[in-house]
């Protein structure tokens, strides 16, 4: 008896192990320009901002990331009405159609990043992972820049 | 009985006609009119308010005066505007070399519960020397984003945490502390810079 469930989990366990690895869609996706700012202690928010390109011929949807800096990542969008003023919210599932790239930079989507849980530090990186609907997952390893970059490169 | 009805027509024809009038002052003059997007800062000799800066000394839109200013309204717990924007500000700093010492440049926060005078102390120490940081109690704070012009709104989020919205515009001041525009969010160093130095050279154009 004890048997039959053991094969029984096992053969559960391939199966998803199997029906993750057999996805088509998200192992099509490039993150580039990934980066993010340094942070002033651990009590404020981190951010992080990358490209995310889907390179397939399947739309891809992006369900959450998280990674060990942060107890609470999510993607945010900053928004700015005609009234000059500026407001925050976090979004969604994002999906990304074949051929596009989803930019998170500073002034609209970005990886908010709460609950920081060691101070981010100029000159070191951290790894995020992305999470897609197909089951599958996109790791990326974060540059931290100064506090006071603006964009991969500064 | 048929001048009745005619009459019927008129009373009803001239209620309906004023009724539209009515919406129509209603939605454009009246109270129901939007709040006009042009709502600026007054000039600085109109201001009354008192803040701390991130020195600790006592402040207000009299320390203004005699240079060109740039203000804008912000806070430290934002991860993604108020980085970039001193950033932003920062290499617009940069771009003007030497001529920017001429130029008061002051962050005043919307959150003072967490933006102490020490948090802002640290927080600019991270851009542009030239910086200053001003903060305030809730009700000094509140005082002064009114007489800027400028909203700002708590928004819960997660947990017990909170993030802000507010008015994210860069005011540009002419030495005798009159109002001279604004850069908007996401504006170039391209059209910001010639907007601060406009207001730099103000200065000789009108006499104070």
């Amino acid at each position: 008896m004890r048997m039959v469930l053991y094969q029984t989990l096992a053969a559960l366990v391939i199966i998803i192990v199997f029906s993750a690895a057999s996805v088509a869609g998200s192992d099509k996706v490039l993150i580039e320009d990934a980066w993010s700012r340094a942070s002033i202690g651990t009590s404020r928010p981190g951010v992080a901002y990358m490209k995310i390109r889907n390179t397939g011929d399947v739309a891809v949807t992006l369900k959450g990331i998280s990674t060990d800096v942060a107890l609470k990542p999510q993607i945010h969008r900053t928004s700015t009405n005609n009234q000059g003023v500026s407001s925050m919210a976090q979004v969604g599932e994002i999906e990304i159609v074949p051929g596009e790239t989803v930019t998170l930079e500073p002034g609209g989507l970005h990886a908010m990043l709460m609950g920081l849980q060691r101070i981010m530090k100029e000159g070191e990186s951290f790894f995020m992972t992305l999470a897609f609907s197909d089951g599958g997952e996109v790791a990326v390893e974060i540059p931290i820049l100064s506090i006071a970059a603006r964009g991969p490169e500064s | 009985m048929r001048q009745r009805r005619l009459l019927e027509y008129g009373v009803f024809g001239i209620a309906a006609i004023s009724f539209i009038l009515f919406v129509g002052w209603w939605r454009v003059d009246g109270p129901g009119a939007p709040e006009p997007s042009d709502r600026h800062p007054l000039d600085f000799p109109a201001m009354e308010f008192r803040l701390t800066d991130h020195a600790g000394n006592a402040v207000g839109p009299e320390v203004l005066t005699g240079r060109a200013t740039m203000v804008f309204f912000g806070f430290t717990f934002c991860p993604d505007v108020c980085p970039t924007t001193l950033s932003d500000i920062s290499s617009w700093l940069e771009m003007m070399g030497e001529d920017s010492d001429q130029l008061n440049v002051i962050f005043i926060t919307v959150d003072p519960e967490r933006d102490t005078v020490d948090a802002m102390a640290e927080y600019v120490g991270y851009f542009d020397a030239n910086i200053r940081g001003w903060t305030g109690t809730n009700e000094q704070i509140a005082v002064a984003a009114d007489m800027f012009r400028v909203t700002y709104e708590k928004v819960p989020t997660d947990g017990e945490d909170y993030t802000m919205n507010h008015t994210a515009s860069v005011f540009l001041f002419k030495a005798d502390g009159q109002f001279s525009g604004a850069i908007d969010y996401h504006e170039t160093r391209e059209t910001a810079v010639p907007k601060i130095r406009r207001a730099m050279t103000e200065k000789e154009e009108v006499p104070q």
